[in-house]
């Protein structure tokens, strides 16, 4: 079709809605349909998984961000009634301030993006690496080390929040 | 192709439509059945025995008034329970209902949907995303008792699914490490079934279903005691219908879920001789068949210890049903993964 | 004062290992619940089915006629006095000549009204007639919607001459002994114009 194979077809469909709905999680005025918007866009970039043959990183991005992360997060905006009216006006010292810092995240990322072409990626096994054994097995034996190191770092930042959530320490 | 296609959309429709005439029954089976464990009769007015009433009640739902909350966001009102449907016919297409079977003409069919090979997984993502119905639901209908009911309820979820996942890590160690639905079955065709293996699993993985599937004593984001009727308090007609009516299809999706995972799905004791002594052969259209009977027999057995459950617990306190999933069935269900992970190391069957 | 065994003090002592299971205490209700699944329904479907009622049920009151098909009440108010709830009211007349066919006695009921929502059926007003005119028969009282209508006037009361309604089983033996006693006036029967 018009030169592209479905694969290309759905890679630009998906990378277009997934776009479109991050654009609509910036813009939607309710805090409600930000998150609704971003779990859209959280399912495009399990779809992209999907191309890519990683199919369990797919499925874990759906279970964790979309069905639990999101939830919480769907969650404390209900608690707190958040929605049009709700919105603070903001003041023009915080617009310059969230200009620059956007204005700096971006710099970073086209740094890193320039930066990833010159970046010899190991290649395991090249598409059969997203299947669930062989990243197990990869995870378990070469990243052992950055993996067990990730949890180190998710175990203080738990007890992190319920250090703060606890109401006084004795 | 075309074929392909058309045998996946008839296997579709065929599923589906039994998960919706299971779901319909079940209504039905539920007042009958608790009817029955209270001395009662039951309805038994619309036609004979009371076997039309899922139609009446389902005409009933149809005719009611629609009633839109005023200020409620009309989109996400009607999103809600459509969500939450759909969640709930989706979890059906991985579940293998019965055996391949071969046409003379030798094309082979089989009793699923489709075999992806994370399947596990994919049920584990579905159930997660179900939330989103309930919450999205309860959200909309801009009412205190329905947010409450909402916020509960994916509370509960994301809380049990913790459990509910671990113990289904150590069934698939036990079941060679497959995450594919049609060989953990099929694993089960020759040994023991997997309950032998894995009694502590099923006994958390089973009550992480009652809790995911919003059944009694878990039913706290319906509670009409305390909250007038949680989530779908605002919801009229078929809309209510649909929230309902998915519980019921959870129900028998977790019910054939639990009957795949550890008892065998469509396969029974003596099978093999049963189908000897009939003179089957392999592959033959009837083994798929009477597979598919010993599987639903399951299913109807545990829908039926759902609803026992149901009118014979009271509802647990939201500190009680907290406690219990993260202070007990999560060290638990870690417990049994510890357990299964050295057993099976000392029977020889992990390799590093 | 201890009337059974079966009160437990309550104590709030720490549960037992056994107990904080909870699955011995779940499966003993369980099977509690399922040993209901085979005892006897209690429910009757009504309609199609009807309990049985004893011979002597008092349900709603009928004005009896005597054999001729003349009322036998005579507006004595005995029967009124008698009720505990006040229930009954009624107004007396005077039997005009040539209705001698509608009226056993010389007086009669002109209107005999009972209110059936204060009625507490007790039958106390059947034992008091003397003139064996009204009687509680096994028919239950019908709903209605409104108030007034459960006041009872003599037109659903007094039987109909066609459809009489038959109170044999109210009698007890001894009152159909007495009814048979012929010095007593009101057992005699009405032949043309005259007491027989």
């Amino acid at each position: 079709m018009l030169g592209y194979t479905i694969t290309q077809w759905i890679f630009g469909i998906l990378s277009f809605l997934a776009i479109m709905f991050a654009l609509m999680v910036v813009f939607s005025r309710n805090p409600i349909n930000s998150v609704l918007y971003l779990v859209l866009t959280f399912f495009c970039v399990a779809g992209h998984y999907l191309l890519m043959n990683a199919q369990f990183l797919a499925v874990v991005h759906i279970v964790v961000y979309s069905g639990a992360i999101m939830v919480l997060f769907l969650f404390v905006i209900m608690l707190m009634n958040l929605n049009e009216n709700t919105e603070p006006q903001r003041t023009w010292l915080t617009k310059i301030i969230a200009g620059v810092a956007g204005g700096l995240l971006l710099v970073v990322l086209v740094g890193s993006l320039k930066g990833a072409e010159q970046l010899q990626l190991a290649s395991y096994g090249a598409s059969q690496i997203g299947l669930v054994k062989n990243l197990g097995k990869v995870l378990f034996s070469e990243f052992l080390f950055p993996f067990e190191i990730v949890s180190v770092l998710l175990l203080a930042a738990l007890v992190g929040a319920i250090m703060i959530g606890k109401k006084e320490i004795k | 192709m075309l074929t392909v296609i058309l045998v996946k959309l008839i296997t579709c429709v065929i599923v589906f439509a039994i998960s919706l005439g299971v779901a319909a029954y079940a209504t039905l089976w539920e007042r009958k059945f608790s009817a029955l464990l209270q001395d009662r009769v039951g309805p038994d007015r619309a036609g004979p025995k009371g076997l039309l009433q899922p139609l009446a009640d389902g005409g009933k739902m149809f005719f009611k008034e629609e009633i839109i909350p005023n200020v409620s966001n009309k989109f996400l009102f009607i999103l809600g329970p459509s969500l939450f449907m759909i969640t709930a016919l989706m979890t059906g297409t991985v579940i293998p209902w019965g055996k391949d079977f071969t046409t003379a003409n030798g094309t082979t069919y089989s009793f699923q949907i489709t075999d992806i090979n994370i399947g596990v997984l994919y049920l584990l993502g579905v159930v997660s995303i179900g939330v989103y119905g309930i919450m999205i639901g309860g959200w909309a209908s801009n009412n205190k008792y329905a947010l409450l009911g909402a916020i509960r309820s994916s509370s509960q979820m994301i809380s049990y699914e913790i459990a509910m996942g671990i113990s289904v890590i150590a069934l698939v160690i036990t079941a060679g490490g497959t995450l594919s639905l049609r060989e953990i079955v099929g694993q089960q065709d020759a040994g023991w079934a997997n309950i032998v293996y894995q009694p502590l699993g099923f006994l958390i993985f089973f009550v992480c279903a009652l809790a995911e599937t919003n059944r009694a004593p878990f039913d706290l984001p319906e509670c009409e005691a305390e909250l007038v009727g949680g989530y779908h308090t605002e919801y009229s007609s078929m809309k209510l219908g649909l929230f309902l009516f998915a519980e019921y299809i959870n129900m028998f999706i977790s019910s054939a879920v639990m009957s795949a995972f550890y008892f065998g799905g469509y396969n029974f004791p003596f099978a093999q001789e049963l189908y000897h002594a009939m003179g089957l052969q392999d592959g033959s259209i009837w083994i798929s068949i009477i597979g598919f009977g010993a599987f639903f027999t399951k299913i109807v057995i545990f829908i039926c210890v759902f609803m026992w459950i149901r009118w014979t617990l009271p509802r647990f306190r939201y500190d009680q049903l907290m406690n219990l999933g993260w202070k007990i069935l999560l060290p638990l269900s870690l417990l049994n993964l510890a357990i299964t992970v050295g057993v099976e190391f000392l029977r020889g069957n992990l390799h590093f | 004062m201890k009337l059974t065994n079966r009160s437990k003090v309550v104590s709030n002592k720490e549960q037992s290992f056994t107990e904080r299971l909870y699955l011995p205490g779940i499966i003993k209700g369980m099977a509690i619940t399922g040993s209901h699944l085979f005892k006897r329904r209690a429910t009757v479907k009504y309609p199609d089915e009807l309990r049985p009622i004893a011979a002597v049920y008092r349900g709603q009151h009928v004005l009896k006629r005597d054999e001729n098909g003349a009322e036998r009440c005579t507006a004595c108010g005995l029967c009124a006095v008698a009720c505990p709830a006040e229930a009954i009211t009624m107004e007396s007349a005077e039997r005009k000549k040539g209705e001698e066919g509608l009226y056993r006695e010389e007086k009669y009921a002109k209107t005999y009204e009972i209110n059936m929502l204060r009625c507490i059926f007790c039958g106390l007003c059947e034992e008091a007639c003397p003139k064996e005119a009204i009687f509680l028969t096994d028919r239950i009282v019908d709903t209605e919607y409104e108030r007034e209508d459960f006041v009872y006037g003599k037109d659903k009361l007094v039987e109909k001459v066609d459809k009489r309604i038959d109170v044999s089983k109210r009698q007890t033996l001894e009152v159909a002994e007495f009814k048979k006693i012929p010095g007593l006036k009101h057992n005699e029967v009405w032949k043309g114009n005259k007491l027989k």
